[in-house]
């Protein structure tokens, strides 16, 4: 095939421990780390391993946030993405929107594979992915950790709560990766010094004449609930006195 | 009265639970009238057990050979279809429904509200965001449908105890054929399923090998539970990794879990949130995992088991 989308989000490093703002509207990002969204990461290396294996020509990433998010598509040209688009938005962009976006990008560069992450670590909405295949009319395999190309099929291994489901689906097609596709690759320094010359492309978001209707709003963030102190037992009797105490033996 | 449609989940012969804890979850909005959906092939007794569901007012069923094995391409259209007459449209965020949900949200032109933890009114929401540290309210506009899909975690499933009215539905959406199901692998044995057993028996790293899990089995054997590990038991090869337990394995509430030899990293943490009562057993007495356990006991599994084991 010719071209696979890779499509990047720029969230909270998965290591910052997540502190809620006092008054409510959001969490503390000022000052913090922030990445490529792992599984995002993993859906771009599995495209690299792809474009390497010969069956692809090209790997496009695209992202869509505001100027910053140049840092993380930089990252994805080191890793060996060819070019990157950057669809700049200073607002929050619902998983129905960016789908509506992303499409028209997907038609652009007629892409026969668009690989994303399962999710999102920020919003952990689990959509944009299902929602981008159906807008487009193609198929979906959400969730997987294994994909084999066949010619105009692909062959992908889902990691559902009952076990694992294979699925085939044509191609184009959607795919989005979850923990165990494989290892993303480490960055090293020639490739970040290489990365700089890399064709990076910004489109201001006004440009795809998609406007923001998700009809969902935001009212609030607040800390989850804590549970209650527990007790310490000194051996195994006081463990199974404790537990018949609470009829749960 | 608004109407909310509830998809059910199931394997073809047996209605997942999530599908109750769905329902329960729908009764907390007032005043509404809630039916489920059924879509498979050869129905009857599914359908028969959604009945049962106290609270269920109707059943739809969909019997047709295409919806043979659950793809989200297939069922995505006749959900859509069906929802014309509902103004709320639910299924479990289960990973049938976290593949499905937003496409039927897609097909209506919608966003989705993913995992709802609590229901605060009728178009507002609670749901966890950041792997469960931070708590996001969202509310739908009046007048979008509302497609959403429930934390089964946060909800006990509806009791049964009722009788509703069976009826098959007609659908006239064209149904995508690029989509095919192959197979199921699935490593499940005697033993419950994480997600709807009362007890979950759970080994990390500390248990040192695949053999050595076999004391884990046989302990959850005895006490009739379901077997979890962390990622980290699952990285090291001790387990297939169907039965790993967090933010990215499966996120289970049982009444009771015991973990062993596991030190509680955040994303395994954020698994056993809603699990009722935590046991923690860890030779380190400053592993995390003890500052949210309910009971916790600081020793070796490799005596502790066998004697639990023993004295059960």
């Amino acid at each position: 095939m010719k071209t696979i989308l890779v499509a990047l989000k720029r969230v909270v490093d998965y290591n910052v421990r997540i502190r809620v703002k006092p008054d409510g509207s959001g969490v503390v990002t000022d000052g913090v780390k922030m990445s490529i969204n792992p599984f995002d990461e993993i859906a771009l290396e599995e495209a690299l391993r792809i474009k390497e294996r010969g069956e692809a020509e090209e790997v496009v990433v695209v992202s869509i946030g505001p100027a910053d998010v140049q840092q993380q598509l930089r990252t994805g040209l080191a890793m060996g993405a060819d070019r990157a688009i950057l669809i700049e938005s200073d607002e929050e962009v619902s998983p129905l929107r960016a789908a509506k976006i992303l499409l028209k990008q997907v038609e652009k560069e007629q892409a026969e594979l668009v690989l994303l992450g399962k999710q999102a670590i920020d919003d952990d909405c689990n959509q944009t992915g299902q929602m981008l295949a159906t807008l487009w009319g193609r198929p979906q395999a959400t969730f997987a950790s294994e994909l084999e190309l066949n010619g105009n099929t692909a062959k992908v291994t889902r990691e559902v709560d009952a076990g694992l489901e294979v699925i085939e689906v044509d191609l184009p097609a959607v795919v989005t990766s979850d923990l165990r596709l494989n290892e993303p690759r480490f960055v090293k320094l020639p490739d970040i010094m290489k990365a700089k010359k890399k064709p990076l492309e910004t489109i201001a978001i006004a440009d795809f004449g998609v406007e923001s209707a998700s009809h969902i709003s935001a009212k609030g963030w607040a800390d989850p609930a804590g549970r209650a102190k527990g007790i310490m037992v000194e051996d195994v009797d006081g463990l199974i006195a404790a537990l018949k105490e609470k009829e749960l033996v | 009265m608004s109407k909310v449609l509830v998809v059910a989940e199931h394997d073809g012969s047996q209605l997942n639970s999530s599908t109750a804890k769905t329902v329960n979850c729908a009764s907390g909005i007032d005043g509404t009238e809630i039916d489920v959906a059924v879509l498979g092939n050869g129905v009857d007794a599914v359908a028969q057990e959604a009945a049962a569901i106290s609270g269920v007012a109707k059943v739809l069923t969909v019997d047709r050979a295409e919806n043979a094995n659950p793809l989200s391409a297939v069922l995505g259209p006749q959900i859509a279809e069906l929802a014309a007459d509902y103004d709320y449209i639910f299924g479990p965020s289960t990973t049938f429904g976290k593949d499905l949900m937003p496409v039927v949200a897609a097909l209506l032109d919608v966003g989705q509200v993913s995992d709802i933890m609590e229901v605060v009114g009728p178009r507002e929401f609670k749901r966890p965001v950041y792997a469960g540290n931070a708590i996001l309210t969202v509310e739908v506009d009046a007048g979008a449908k509302v497609v959403a899909t429930v934390r089964t975690a946060s909800y006990k499933a509806a009791p049964d105890g009722g009788s509703a009215a069976v009826e098959a539905a007609s659908i006239a959406a064209a149904l995508p054929s690029h989509s095919r199901y192959v197979e199921l692998q699935s490593e499940a044995g005697e033993r419950p399923d994480l997600q709807t057993a009362k007890t979950v028996i759970s080994g990390g790293r500390g248990v040192g090998s695949k053999e050595n899990f076999d004391i884990v089995y046989a302990l959850a054997d005895k006490l009739g539970a379901g077997v979890g590990a962390s990622r980290a038991a699952v990285d090291a090869g001790y387990v297939s990794n169907d039965m790993q337990v967090g933010q990215t394995g499966k996120i289970i509430a049982p009444d009771l879990y015991i973990a062993f030899g596991i030190s509680g990293a955040i994303q395994h943490l954020t698994g056993i949130k809603d699990v009722g009562t935590i046991v923690a057993i860890n030779k380190d007495p400053e592993a995390p995992i003890f500052e949210i356990a309910d009971i916790g006991l600081v020793g070796d599994l490799f005596e502790i088991i066998p004697e639990l084991q023993e004295k059960l």
